[in-house]
């Protein structure tokens, strides 16, 4: 075979320019074994999204890609480099922040105190001032008790805290959950402006919905596998696929 | 001078001078448990042994160096609180993934080693430590007398009580503290480094104990087993004020003393069993401590 064949097959699968380049990933919640071999990649300034059902392993694929896995193995890399040894502390100052499905709000620290919580990790962060802007409620309450605020101010908050560091890659676990349509497309907005300005965003959704209004393409994740990959532009034809996965 | 239920003044603000000292000695202790066990989660019982350590590094240093007892008020913190640091490197961090119990057994075996091994060289009779020249004297009340050094104490325990409240509440290194206290594998996640947030934790947290110990040297002799019987009734204390609560601790130190102080006035059977009752009965009606949350 040719080189060129090689070439193509692998502009095909992209992983050539990936920022992020997952492969054979597994993971573990102490003795149970959750990831059996994820692979998917993501490219520079790229909206992706993992759905799935409860349960499929998505959550613990974003935990594993920040290290936050008491045991993982196989390959992750952040910009070409090797990530599966390296602790969240050290993989978080390559530049890539988290948002956790729970949110992670601190309870003894004010809204402002969790702002400002994560270290600046590059210069281009977001000002307090532009933050305050973006999100009016939270400059309005920030010396409240971070989760005195309403579950839509802490999502805005969990948010706003990670774009501050000046991290560009951005994993996003089901920012959209419980949240009422108003915020939802509020966050919407926010995810958009966010990759026009050149982020790169991982996003856990249920909501495909909300997921199809963002993303470029979407991995399908079920047992702790990624089983397909569906660009954006062809969700509709592929829309019964989606729902058989999904179970919707 | 009037009297309350037949006691005279005099002796009642004795009693109460006491109470506030005994009371400043559980609030440093128990304020240095609190803050070792929010963020570590063991349950230190070395605690009493180090505070006795600060005691014999501060008798050391005047003895051995000549080095007196203001620079020794810093100089022994820093040294045991060293010390700490090296226990908690090699050994402690260990267990963090484990059960409670481990680390129980573990601090509490150390400090075992450790009053051996100081009842072995010093002996059990205890060495003397004299009262710096400056805080010699004392001064007359009108309703009592307020020795000089104890009265410093207080001030004393109090500055520290209060500084370490203000740093870990309102400052930003203090929302580092609490952060971690909550959910370290997020702040974790943040970039900062929480393993050696938590080593200096507990270099912190053994450093209060050995200040408390520097203050106690001049007052009591400086005694292998001084911690011994100290640390069990700040045990009682945190327990009453509940773990990890920065305030509950401080406060509930100094508000024990007091009535172990008046329980010494009104009922002097009972002042050695008052904070135990207390305990009991908060151990029933609010189980996880006067300041503790339920979560």
């Amino acid at each position: 075979m040719t080189d060129a064949t090689t070439m193509e097959t692998r502009t095909e699968t992209g992983t050539r320019d990936a920022l992020l380049e997952v492969s054979g990933l597994e993971g573990w919640y102490g003795e149970s074994h959750v990831l059996h071999g994820v692979d998917f990649h993501v490219k520079q300034g790229e909206v992706v999204t993992l759905l799935g059902r409860n349960g499929a392993g998505k959550t613990t694929t974003i935990k594993a890609i920040m290290g936050l896995l008491d045991k993982r193995r196989g390959s992750v890399k952040l910009g070409g480099r090797e990530t599966i040894s390296l602790q969240a502390r050290h993989i978080a100052r390559m530049g890539i922040a988290i948002c956790p499905e729970e949110r992670g709000i601190f309870s003894s620290l004010s809204v402002e105190e969790n702002l400002h919580l994560p270290p600046k990790l590059a210069e281009d962060g977001l000002s307090t001032d532009r933050i305050f802007e973006l999100f009016p409620n939270l400059k309005e309450r920030r010396r409240s008790q971070g989760t005195k605020l309403s579950g839509g101010e802490q999502q805005m908050l969990a948010i706003a805290r990670i774009l501050r560091t000046g991290s560009k890659f951005l994993l996003l676990d089901e920012p959209t959950e419980g949240l009422a349509p108003v915020i939802v497309q509020q966050i919407g907005r926010t995810i958009s402006a966010l990759k026009e300005e050149g982020f790169t965003i991982v996003l856990v959704e249920q909501n495909f919905r909300f997921a199809a209004s963002v993303a470029d393409r979407h991995y399908v994740v079920e047992q702790g596998r990624v089983v397909d990959m569906i660009p954006n532009h062809a969700l509709d034809a592929n829309i019964e696929k989606l729902h058989a996965y999904l179970g919707v | 001078m009037f009297e309350l239920l037949g006691v005279p003044p005099q002796v009642l603000m004795g009693q109460l001078l006491i109470g506030l000292i005994n009371g400043s000695f559980y609030a440093v202790l128990s304020l240095g448990l609190a803050v070792i066990f929010g963020l570590l989660n063991i349950i230190n019982f070395t605690h009493g042994a180090q505070y006795m350590m600060g005691a014999f590094v501060a008798w050391m240093l005047l003895n051995y160096l000549g080095i007196g007892y203001w620079p020794a008020l810093v100089l022994s913190p820093l040294v045991v609180g060293a010390i700490g640091i090296v226990l908690e490197r090699t050994m402690i961090s260990r267990l963090y993934k484990l059960d409670h119990l481990y680390g129980l057994l573990l601090t509490f075996g150390l400090a075992l080693i450790i009053q051996g091994l100081f009842r072995n060289y010093y002996g059990v009779s205890g060495l003397p430590y004299a009262i710096p020249p400056a805080l010699q004297g004392g001064q007359n009340l009108g309703f009592m007398f307020l020795p000089n050094y104890r009265g410093w104490v207080i001030v004393a325990s109090v500055i520290v009580c209060f500084g370490t409240w203000f740093m870990i509440e309102k400052t930003r290194l203090g929302a580092y503290l609490r952060a971690a206290t909550e959910n370290p594998e997020l702040v974790g996640a943040f970039g900062i480094n929480v393993p050696r947030m938590i080593t200096l934790t507990y270099g912190f947290g053994v450093g209060l104990a050995a200040f408390a110990g520097v203050l106690a040297a001049p007052i009591y002799s400086v005694n292998p087993n001084m911690g011994a019987d100290l640390i069990i009734v700040v045990f009682a204390v945190v327990v009453i004020g509940g773990m990890g609560s920065i305030m509950g601790a401080i406060l509930t130190g100094f508000g024990l003393g007091i009535v172990e102080g008046l329980t010494r006035v009104f009922y002097p059977e009972g002042s050695a069993v008052v904070i135990f009752v207390i305990m009991a009965i908060v151990l029933m009606i609010k189980p996880e401590g006067l300041f503790g949350s339920s979560t």
